[in-house]
């Protein structure tokens, strides 16, 4: 897209104004030229190519977007890009190492916490910041904090075990 | 020695999920990922108000914009024999409107554009003049004699009225309720609801000028009925349409039809010679395509007075929107609504429908439901737990007095359809079990003392899952078979590719269990594909739990071919007469010598490299499976809740459910349909409408006015099973991925009108929001979500 031109081909138009931001990526620090204007969301799914983002209801209802914003799960459709400068942010494809999966991750498959698959990764950093604070929460707790993100095809109960089981393997790591 | 069927990922196995793992790391695949080289955007401009006739449309300022490479407007799809597309229902729906919109949301104009951002300021800059009609908002107006005429595009169009339609032996009713000692009554409005998958719809069409050749990524769950349609509509050669779904965030029936923008950015494409990608924001998804429900259900029950149902009077008013667009397949003008009471043992029975155009979005069948079985089932059920009441009987006795029993299957209905298995009674008792039902009448009257009002409620129902057979369903005359397709390579480990199109229900996952119960080869050696039409075998797609049915048969049938030849492989292999060869999992054998005997992967090998004398090489083959009649679940599901009598407000104690959907594939899969399914009961039961204000505007057009659960208020689930199979299905399995969604509403309802019935109340329409509950509560009174005018006579 012609929002921004670090990534891809198109140059800005003739009086487009730009913005150049530099925002640590997971873990790598990512500079690019943005049209004020851009979405967080759009900048790490078309100029990073990082597609795990996605973008679900434009309204900050869904949570399909969330990513964490210095480790806070934020939702990423409603943030412009330029406000992540000089930020850090984590994504789903920041969750697993190159040989290992994150606990959560892990969890999800094994409590089949997912169908579709659409809203896994924002449940997933939804549960990351929750874990990251309190490796030891009770059911509501999890449900509490996973309440900003909607599900339409798993009705949450084994995605609220998915994410207790997480918690039980990160504590066991910890030890 | 015969493998271990749970090992190799065979039936019954919880084998997690294949798919899994790409979309935990992010890696799915979905329609807005996919990007090609000088790919184009568009964006739809949408009618802002309800019914008007279109006067001018510009569309220079558009222009002005850089960045801006074509405008679409009705005019010019008109030019080119576009501008009006069939629908799945022999109705015609507008691609972008040419003379008027009838309803908010409608298609007016599209911009392609080089970014999705410049093409949504070009639709801002363009001008329609509108002048406005007179909105019909529900079936009530749209009947009125001298109402505005919503479809004056059609010929010979009567008034408003879709149609008028009816079924059952009407005279045989008539003398059921002359005899009948009690009459019960109910009347409800099941309220639209829209389905509402978490990704919207959206294209990528490739027209290659080159070539010829049509590629179209897309959100759809039946690609290769979009293939057909797409041939007969736009008219280029099927083999030069390639249809391809990619990974679908959810669906529940919203991707079914074919919307306006799939048909509008395959013509882009085609007139800029680029990639052209539609991606629909939420409020285009909620308010312009395909719901569920929407109908105004009526009618009687005759009893005798020892509570034996003796027969059954129905009628429906349903609302179809602007288009007749229900993408349901029957031959049934109302779908399947006259399954409903199938699992009752009624001897008569009426149901007459009329069907009415308003100005709101078109569909009507769509939402985890196979064909308005959910309308059905509501009604029913509600008019049970109406009549136990009446009759003075207790809920849960009641209904097993009138259920089918065991001995009596097959069993015909008075409405025609032949229910073949089930132990209904079982699952009643194991729900009332596991909910308590013994101490809870104590528990009630306990708990008002202390002023809370506690209530059960029960839904049991049988459903028909699977269309269909060749006799009775068909898509623009294709019939409702399914396909597989399977390749087993040299190695043994193979390729399985079907008709059916996953949307999260776990596919290449369960299809490959099937092949290793056939064959013996683990699951985790069979690679499945679905969802790209040049490769997949012609199916149907998934919708109306139809996949296990169909194409989940059709895959055991494949592997049955499979292995019937690599019988005589093996006898070959081992140098005697095919008729002294034994099968057990994953190996032939010699009769008289167990020991001896080849793999399943020996055969493999063989068909490449060593095959009988005669024999065509390779081990590949594929089945179309035309079922024999639909298969039928049974579920009974029991909600228990508490009413706070201060405000209103509900919570959900338990929830139990016993569902019998026959053998289960990979039983963790079938459990997470049913806690999904009961999770959009919970919803529609208790906060997710689709309502209209009196001009037509959509009230929920996004997700802060259209409510959908959480984690945080949606309740647990307490799962059971009991298993009767399929008497004709290849595995005995039934279809499972909508029981909870059709049975479930009506148990939270009941549960509710149960905690208020010592008032009187005897219904509260969904969704039952404390503001309805505390009116109900406080006046005694029933609440109902229907316009101020009665039904019928």
């Amino acid at each position: 897209m012609t929002s921004l031109y670090d990534e891809v081909q198109a140059a800005p138009g003739e009086g487009v104004p730009t913005r150049r931001v530099t925002i640590k990526v997971n873990g790598e620090d990512r500079t690019v030229d943005v049209e004020p204007r851009l979405l967080l969301a759009h900048l790490l799914r078309q100029g990073l190519k990082l597609t795990g983002t996605h973008t679900g209801c434009d309204t900050t209802n869904c949570g399909a977007c969330t990513i964490l914003f210095e480790g806070r799960p934020i939702k990423s459709c409603t943030m412009l890009a330029v406000q992540a400068d000089g930020h850090s942010i984590e994504t789903v494809e920041g969750l697993a190492s190159a040989s290992e999966l994150h606990p959560i991750q892990e969890g999800f498959k094994e409590e089949h916490g997912l169908h579709c698959g659409f809203c896994t990764p924002g449940m997933m950093l939804a549960a990351k910041a929750l874990l990251d604070k309190n490796d030891n929460p009770t059911e509501d707790e999890v449900r509490w904090a996973l309440s900003g993100n909607l599900c339409r095809c798993t009705g949450y109960q084994n995605i609220v075990k998915s994410v207790l089981w997480a918690a039980e393997k990160m504590r066991a790591e910890s030890k | 020695m015969a493998l271990d069927e749970i090992k190799i990922g065979g039936l019954g196995a919880s084998r997690r999920r294949v798919e899994d793992n790409r979309f935990i790391r992010g890696k799915g695949n979905y329609v807005d990922d996919i990007v090609l080289s000088g790919m184009l955007h568009m964006e739809i401009l949408r009618s802002p108000v309800a019914h008007a006739r279109i006067k001018s449309i510009d569309v220079s300022k558009a222009y002005d914009i850089p960045g801006v490479r074509l405008v679409l407007t009705g005019e010019m799809m008109a030019a080119r024999n576009l501008a009006w597309m069939p629908t799945l229902s022999y109705d015609t729906q507008a691609v972008l409107a040419t003379d008027k919109v009838r309803f908010q949301g409608q298609e007016v104009a599209a911009v392609i554009a080089d970014d999705p951002y410049i093409a949504k300021d070009a639709c801002q800059a363009i001008v329609v003049e509108y002048e406005q009609l007179p909105v019909i908002v529900n079936p009530f107006q749209a009947m009125e004699s001298g109402s505005e005429v919503i479809r004056d595009d059609k010929e010979n169009q009567p008034g408003n009225k879709v149609f008028d339609w009816e079924i059952g032996d009407k005279a045989a009713t008539d003398k059921a309720f002359a005899e009948a000692d009690v009459i019960s009554k109910m009347e409800l409005h099941y309220p639209r609801s829209h389905p509402s998958p978490m990704e919207t719809c959206g294209s990528i069409a490739d027209f290659n000028r080159a070539t010829g050749k049509l590629t179209v990524y897309m959100t759809s769950q039946a690609p290769h009925i979009v293939r057909a349609a797409v041939a007969m509509v736009a008219e280029l050669p099927e083999h030069m349409i390639r249809i391809v779904s990619p990974d679908l965030g959810g669906g529940f029936g919203n991707k079914v039809p074919i919307y306006p923008g799939y048909v509008i950015s395959i013509l882009a494409s085609i007139l800029t010679e680029r990639p052209v990608k539609w991606i629909e924001d939420k409020t285009g998804n909620l308010i312009s395509t395909g719901f569920g429900r929407d109908v105004y259900l009526q009618g009687e029950m005759a009893l005798r007075k020892d509570g034996k149902m003796l027969g059954m009077r129905m009628r429906t008013i349903s609302d179809h929107g602007a288009f007749y667009a229900d993408a349901q397949p029957s031959k049934f003008k109302i779908g399947l609504m006259h399954s409903t009471f199938a699992c009752y043992d009624i001897p008569a029975a009426h149901l007459e429908s009329v069907g009415y155009y308003t100005n709101k979005a078109p569909g009507g069948v769509a939402y985890r439901c196979s064909f308005r079985v959910t309308e059905a089932m509501f009604f029913q059920e509600r008019m049970v737990h109406a009549a136990a009441n009446d009759l003075g009987m207790d809920q849960a006795e009641f209904r097993r007095m009138n259920l089918v029993k065991d001995d009596m299957f097959p069993y015909r209905t008075a409405f025609g359809f032949l229910t073949d298995s089930g132990q209904y009674g079982k699952c009643l008792d194991i729900g009332m079990k596991a909910i308590g039902y013994d101490t809870y009448k104590a528990e009630q009257e306990e708990a008002r003392k202390r002023g809370k009002l506690l209530g059960i409620g029960i839904s049991t129902m049988t459903e028909p899952l699977g269309a269909g057979n060749s006799r009775e369903y068909d898509i623009l005359g294709i019939k409702m078979f399914d396909s597989a397709e399977l390749r087993v390579h040299m190695s043994g480990k193979a390729i399985l590719r079907t008709g059916a199109m996953n949307q999260g229900q776990g596919h290449q996952t369960t299809w490959a269990q099937i092949v290793a119960h056939e064959l013996g080869i683990p699951a985790d050696d069979v690679t499945v594909e679905e969802g790209d039409t040049d490769t997949a075998p012609f199916g149907m797609g998934t919708y109306a739990s139809r996949s296990t049915p169909v194409a989940g048969a059709a895959v055991a049938m494949v592997a049955r071919k499979i292995r019937a030849k690599a019988r005589k492989i093996a006898a070959h292999l081992l140098e005697v007469s095919e008729e002294d060869i034994e099968w057990e999992l994953g190996r032939f054998y010699v009769r008289s010598n167990k020991e001896r005997g080849v793999t399943i992967q020996d055969c493999a090998l063989a068909a490449y490299s060593n095959m009988p004398d005669g024999m065509e090489p390779g081990l590949e083959n594929n089945a179309y499976y035309d079922p024999p009649n639909l298969t039928w679940p049974f579920a009974a599901y029991f909600v228990k809740v508490e009413v706070d009598a201060e405000t209103g407000v509900w919570d959900v104690l338990k929830v139990v459910a016993v569902d019998d959907c026959g053998v289960r594939i990979n039983p963790m899969v079938v459990e997470g349909q049913i806690m999904g399914g009961l999770t959009e009961a919970y919803a529609m039961a208790s906060m997710q409408y689709q309502t209209y204000d009196d001009e037509g505007n959509c009230i929920g057009s996004n997700y802060m006015d259209y409510l959908l659960p959480t984690a945080w208020e949606t309740p647990g689930f307490e799962l059971h099973e009991v298993v009767t199979p399929c008497p004709h299905h290849p595995i005995g399995a039934k279809g499972v991925g909508e029981c909870a969604t059709v049975a479930g509403p009506a148990a939270f309802v009941n549960a509710v009108v149960d905690a208020l019935g010592h008032l009187g109340v005897r219904n509260i329409d969904m969704p039952m929001m404390p503001n309805r509950v505390y009116e109900a509560l406080t006046t005694g009174k029933d609440i109902s979500g229907m316009p101020p005018v009665k039904m019928g006579d």
